[in-house]
């Protein structure tokens, strides 16, 4: 059976090349994808900020509509899709009150029944490490790429729980280790990159994204690797900013870690949309002779 | 600074806790939240001042704070809390109460960021960056605000005018219309 696939709002903009890389992935991995049919946006932070009903109920109708289609399972690459997804999941599965409350407000009638999921669990549970590594055929030997988690892909753990440990989860260190790469320890995994202020105070942003740079760098990484188009926003888009307001010059890849499988499994980079990133890969992955 | 306790210390109190579901007599200032929050020195009060002003009923002062409109929403407080206070979902119980009331905006900018990035939904039925940066630049008078990064995202083909529109904008709509919100946008 197709697996269910929330592509999310940031997938048709500016992260474009995850929306490609993962699907060009799965296809090598042999998972079908199902995009859920008009899926509306998640509502993100603007929405829990505003309104409670409003930020259960947009994700509420997305869950019922994959339901309706047949799906067993919802599939998020977005660390914030994900997570409001799942949370009206659980608060729904939680108390039936709830449930009548949203549902109500949603217009659509939602039975529990999906496994909701991020792309990283996903990958853990229908592929797993071992398969994974078997597919490799370009093992990404001396690259030091360090995960970034962010916030809301480990947040609050009582709801989310794409890995036991909230503070030091390493679900995709395993990925990128199963790649062939190093995952080095670093200081700022979960650390957050402001990413509901990046237009509103950009100054915050610029400085907690510096920070997470600037963490990478101590721990000698090539690259920083996300699953979230917003850290990605940030962190790459923003990445000339920080630098010219630190006075450094990062250069500091990020790659999304559907785009580090799709290298490993062998694809090119204009399959992988890598052209796409501002801060370009092609030097790095020349030097490491990935390309 | 005095703060003068009134009458309702416990009405406020209890307000937030009825609104939020979340118990904030349990708090007991270990100051965890705020050891751990990345926004802490833009705050006019810490996020552990907060709940303890809560606690005390001092309504005015909370809901005039910067602090909720500042909070990243991380959720690092609420996953670090050793009482398990909820200190992410108080501050959009704060937030959205503010709104209600009609304080005085504060962080109007990002206030502004939040109105526009909804009516793209409610309007779409998905999010419009490139509509939310334009939108958001005229309404906080920022004209050019990102524009060599808007330009640079334009000849990668990542942002474009025309957004993706869905069939069923009207069912978005429509939970918009029955969300019992605070969507108002009055102001005392």
């Amino acid at each position: 059976m197709a697996y269910g696939y929330y592509p999310g709002c940031s997938s048709h903009g500016t992260a474009a090349e995850y929306d490609i890389s993962t699907k060009k992935v799965c296809i090598k991995l042999g998972i079908q994808l199902e995009e859920v049919e008009d899926w509306n946006c998640c509502g993100a932070s603007p929405a829990h900020a505003t309104s409670e009903e409003l930020s259960l109920a947009l994700p509420l109708r997305n869950l019922a509509l994959a339901e309706k289609q047949g799906l067993d399972s919802i599939m998020s690459t977005c660390s914030a899709c994900y997570n409001r997804l799942k949370v009206a999941h659980e608060m729904v599965k939680k108390s039936p009150e709830t449930l009548r409350r949203i549902s109500e407000v949603a217009g659509e009638q939602y039975n529990k029944t999906l496994k909701v999921t991020h792309f990283l669990d996903f990958l853990c549970e229908e592929i797993g490490m071992e398969k994974l590594k078997e597919k490799v055929v370009k093992p990404l030997t001396d690259l030091k790429a360090v995960p970034y988690y962010g916030c809301l892909l480990t947040r609050p753990p009582e709801y989310i729980s794409i890995d036991p440990d909230p503070e030091n989860p390493t679900i995709m260190d395993a990925v990128i280790e199963a790649l062939g790469a190093e995952a080095p320890d670093w200081s700022h995994k979960t650390e957050c990159c402001g990413a509901s202020l990046a237009l509103s105070r950009t100054d915050i942003v610029v400085r907690l994204s510096g920070e997470i740079l600037k963490a990478a760098r101590f721990a000698f990484a090539d690259c920083i690797v996300v699953a979230c188009p917003l850290c990605y926003a940030n962190l790459d888009m923003r990445q000339s900013q920080i630098a010219s307001r630190h006075g450094v010059d990062y250069s500091l890849p990020i790659l999304f870690i559907s785009e580090l499988i799709g290298i490993a499994l062998g694809m090119s980079s204009e399959e992988l949309g890598l052209d796409k990133h501002m801060i370009s890969a092609a030097n790095l992955l020349a030097e490491k002779g990935l390309l | 600074m005095i703060y003068q306790l009134n009458a309702d210390v416990k009405n406020f109190g209890d307000t937030i806790s009825e609104l939020s579901g979340v118990d904030i007599n349990t708090c007991y200032q270990c100051g965890k939240c705020t050891a751990g929050c990345p926004v802490v020195m833009e705050m006019s009060h810490t996020p552990n001042q907060i709940i303890r002003l809560i606690q005390l009923g001092l309504k005015e002062e909370v809901l005039n704070s910067l602090t909720p409109w500042l909070c990243a929403s991380c959720e690092t407080c609420t996953t670090r809390c050793p009482k398990e206070v909820d200190i992410a979902k108080i501050m959009d119980t704060l937030r959205i109460l503010a709104i209600k009331e009609g304080y005085k905006r504060k962080e109007r900018n990002v206030v502004a960021f939040n109105e526009i990035f909804l009516d793209s939904i409610k309007n779409n039925g998905r999010l419009q960056e490139t509509q939310l940066a334009m939108f958001y630049n005229l309404k906080t008078m920022n004209f050019f605000k990102d524009i060599i990064l808007g330009h640079k995202l334009f000849k990668k083909g990542k942002i474009s005018l025309s957004g993706d529109k869905i069939k069923g904008t009207e069912a978005v709509k429509a939970i918009f219309e029955r969300s019992k919100g605070f969507l108002d946008k009055g102001e005392r």
